[in-house]
């Protein structure tokens, strides 16, 4: 028994030393044949659908590139890693991914704490991320090896701020804002900004905070002030919530909101509530172009399921991170991000992406309508 | 004012929600001095049981239907009081002479193991809770929405408090439940059953809880594991306000609760809700220690 314990205590001291050894500085992720990408998602959580989608079109890119023989003849490895959409979790996974795993670049988040939260650290280590569609803009700030591939929230808020006052033909509008998530604060003050620009009137504004189930206290005060329309900058998972308890009390009128309504999800919870509401995206799979066209074709035959704009936007940040390496001749962190920095037109599934100054992806948005229960594309703003 | 009225009726919405869930917290509290902080997940396993069996009874009574929503609301309670005997039966009765920190200390555990093990099974993304009941078109009185689920909340919640102290007050198990609060030892001399008496306690706490759960749902029809935590520490607070131990005091303290939140988010700001509700609890604390409705205990030596 003794003996047993004791073998055991020094294996684990053992192991524990090998791995303390094995630092990735050394290997760079390039050793053994193959390309080590992290990726961070919340697979489960309140956020899942996000993760999963995101993963999904992650997966699906790089499955292609290994099938075409990869990426400087090495096939590509995926180390992902789930976040359990809650916060703090994500700067753990990243460090892993980092320091045990040794990965080259890190793909992810959608929800833009998360990405706030992993890209410092990837800053830090040198190691290339990229968002695949994190839109605050205080994501791609936080240093010169941040990266995304869809646009910006100052982009959307006014994309919505000018089609709430000219198409919708709204002249006031309430905003009810989530509280715990940066990017709801930063959507509601673009939208905010430029919806007063167009001419229009912000007559009342509330909060909320992510996880809330009851909103009838905010909504009351809503109505009260009497909206032609109500902006809500949140996610899916309030989103239904809110459309149902308004319906409930009575007002009638538009709700619409951003990227983060996108989600197979939103219509289940909040059913007939939603009927003639907005929201901006990055994508729809009803958008005719031949790029959009294959990657649905593709991505139905994988997955059975037409895709979102998640899993748009992560197809999308595996395939531009495939070809700076590819560019780069390199997994070196450094070499990695100039080629990604100077990426100029590369034929994504959601559009061309040209990275710009401020590493950020400059891209039309999409308006989808919800109509019988399914997204309709209504119009695509140019930026 | 309309607006004022309209908030009020929120708030007592949520409130009685609170109110239903505080009711077996202070029931198990008042038998078995021990706060069973395992409730608010046993209040989510009630949502769950729901969901999971709403297919089921779809089968016999359609649903959305009076009918399916009572065979919901009851299998459900019934799913849930068998749980609760048995987490008693396997979590706290083998500790049943130890001190009460130990048990307490077991409840958070029970507490984490049932979240955790639900994310495993049901998994962590939110579900859509079924239509059981029929959605009547929304009542307007001068300008104020009353929507049926709120009223059907206020008038559950309501049933049970009377059922609940009718078998507390009037009943054999009742005064058995009863005697074994007011000293154990003295009440298994007399002949009671306290293994009994105590397994039916928890019983009735986890359906009532149950019971909390399947309303919840049916207004906030948005579920997952994790759902519990927030309204179980709301309706401990509020069990507390009214007086821990005492019913009609947690109903009192759930419906408090639930109107400040609710008047604090609608007007001032939801930022300052749970910070306001929690400031309301500790003023009332320092005036009446034993809380609202509770009576002042003296410590035998």
């Amino acid at each position: 028994m003794k003996i047993w314990r004791e073998y055991f205590l020094l294996t684990a001291a053992g192991s524990l030393f090998l791995t303390g050894c094995n630092k990735p500085a050394s290997t760079a992720g390039a050793g053994g044949g193959t390309i080590k990408v992290g990726e961070f998602a919340s697979l489960t959580g309140s956020e899942a659908t996000f993760g999963q989608s995101s993963h999904n079109g992650t997966q699906l890119a790089v499955d292609e590139l290994n099938a075409a023989g990869g990426v400087l003849g090495k096939k590509i490895e995926l180390h992902t890693e789930d976040n359990q959409s809650q916060a703090g979790q994500s700067a753990t996974v990243v460090r892993k991914l980092i320091s045990s795993d040794g990965v080259v670049a890190i793909l992810g988040e959608v929800a833009s704490s998360r990405s706030l939260e992993a890209a410092p650290i990837c800053q830090q280590n040198k190691i290339p991320m990229i968002s695949p569609s994190s839109t605050n803009p205080k994501v791609t700030e936080t240093g010169d090896y941040i990266f995304r591939v869809c646009f910006i929230d100052p982009f959307q808020g006014t994309v919505m701020a000018n089609f709430a006052r000219q198409t919708l033909k709204l002249q006031n509008v309430a905003v009810l804002t989530d509280v715990k998530s940066d990017y709801s604060l930063g959507l509601a003050k673009f939208f905010k900004e430029g919806f007063t620009v167009a001419g229009g009137k912000i007559i009342a504004e509330q909060n909320y905070s992510g996880g809330d189930k009851d909103f009838n206290a905010q909504l009351t005060s809503i109505k009260a002030a009497n909206p032609d329309g109500i902006f809500v900058p949140g996610y899916y998972t309030e989103v239904g919530l809110i459309a149902l308890q308004a319906k409930q009390l009575g007002i009638t009128v538009p709700i619409f909101g951003g990227d983060g309504w996108e989600s197979s999800a939103l219509v289940p919870i909040g059913g007939a509530a939603l009927e003639g509401d907005y929201f901006s995206t990055h994508f729809s799979p009803q958008d005719t172009s031949p790029a959009v066209q294959n990657f649905v074709k593709k991505y139905e035959a994988k997955f059975k399921d037409a895709p979102d704009a998640m899993a748009a936007l992560g197809y999308d940040s595996a395939m531009i991170l495939a070809d700076a390496i590819k560019k780069s001749g390199s997994t070196d962190g450094a070499k990695i991000r100039d080629a990604l920095a100077a990426e100029k037109d590369f034929p994504g599934a959601s559009g061309n992406i040209t990275i710009d100054a401020n590493r950020n992806a400059s891209k039309p948005a999409v308006i989808l309508e919800i109509k019988n229960g399914a997204f309709q594309y209504v119009q695509t703003v140019a930026p | 004012m309309t607006e004022f009225f309209q908030q009020l009726i929120n708030g007592l919405a949520f409130g009685s929600i609170l109110a239903l869930i505080a009711l077996g917290y202070t029931m198990v509290y008042g038998i078995l001095r021990f706060i069973n902080f395992a409730h608010g997940d046993i209040f989510m396993l009630g949502a769950f049981a729901g969901f999971y069996l709403a297919p089921k009874i779809a089968t016999v009574f359609p649903l959305p239907s009076i009918a399916g929503a009572i065979a919901v609301l009851f299998i459900s309670m019934a799913v849930c009081a068998a749980l609760g005997v048995l987490i008693e039966r396997v979590a706290y009765r083998p500790l049943r002479k130890r001190p009460k920190l130990t048990v307490l200390i077991t409840a958070i555990g029970v507490s984490l193991f049932l979240e955790y093990a639900g994310q495993f099974f049901f998994g962590a993304a939110p579900k859509k809770f079924p239509d059981i009941l029929p959605v009547l078109p929304i009542t307007k009185i001068g300008g104020l929405s009353l929507n049926s689920n709120q009223l059907i909340v206020l008038a559950v919640t309501l049933i049970l408090l009377v059922a609940l102290r009718f078998i507390v007050m009037k009943t054999k198990i009742g005064t058995a439940m009863r005697a074994v609060s007011f000293n154990p030892e003295a009440a298994a001399l007399m002949g009671v059953n306290t293994d009994v008496v105590i397994s039916f306690t928890f019983a009735l706490g986890s359906a009532l809880a149950a019971a909390a759960g399947i309303l919840w749902a049916v207004n906030y029809p948005s579920i997952d594991p994790l759902m519990g935590i927030l309204p179980g520490l709301k309706a401990f607070v509020a069990a507390v306000l009214g007086g821990i131990g005492n019913l009609p005091g947690a109903a009192l303290g759930g419906l408090i609760i639930g109107v400040t939140e609710t008047l604090v988010s609608g007007y001032i700001s939801s930022t300052y809700r749970d910070a306001i509700a929690f400031a309301v609890l500790i003023l009332i604390l320092l005036v009446k220690p034993s809380g609202l409705l509770g009576k002042k205990e003296i410590e035998k030596v």
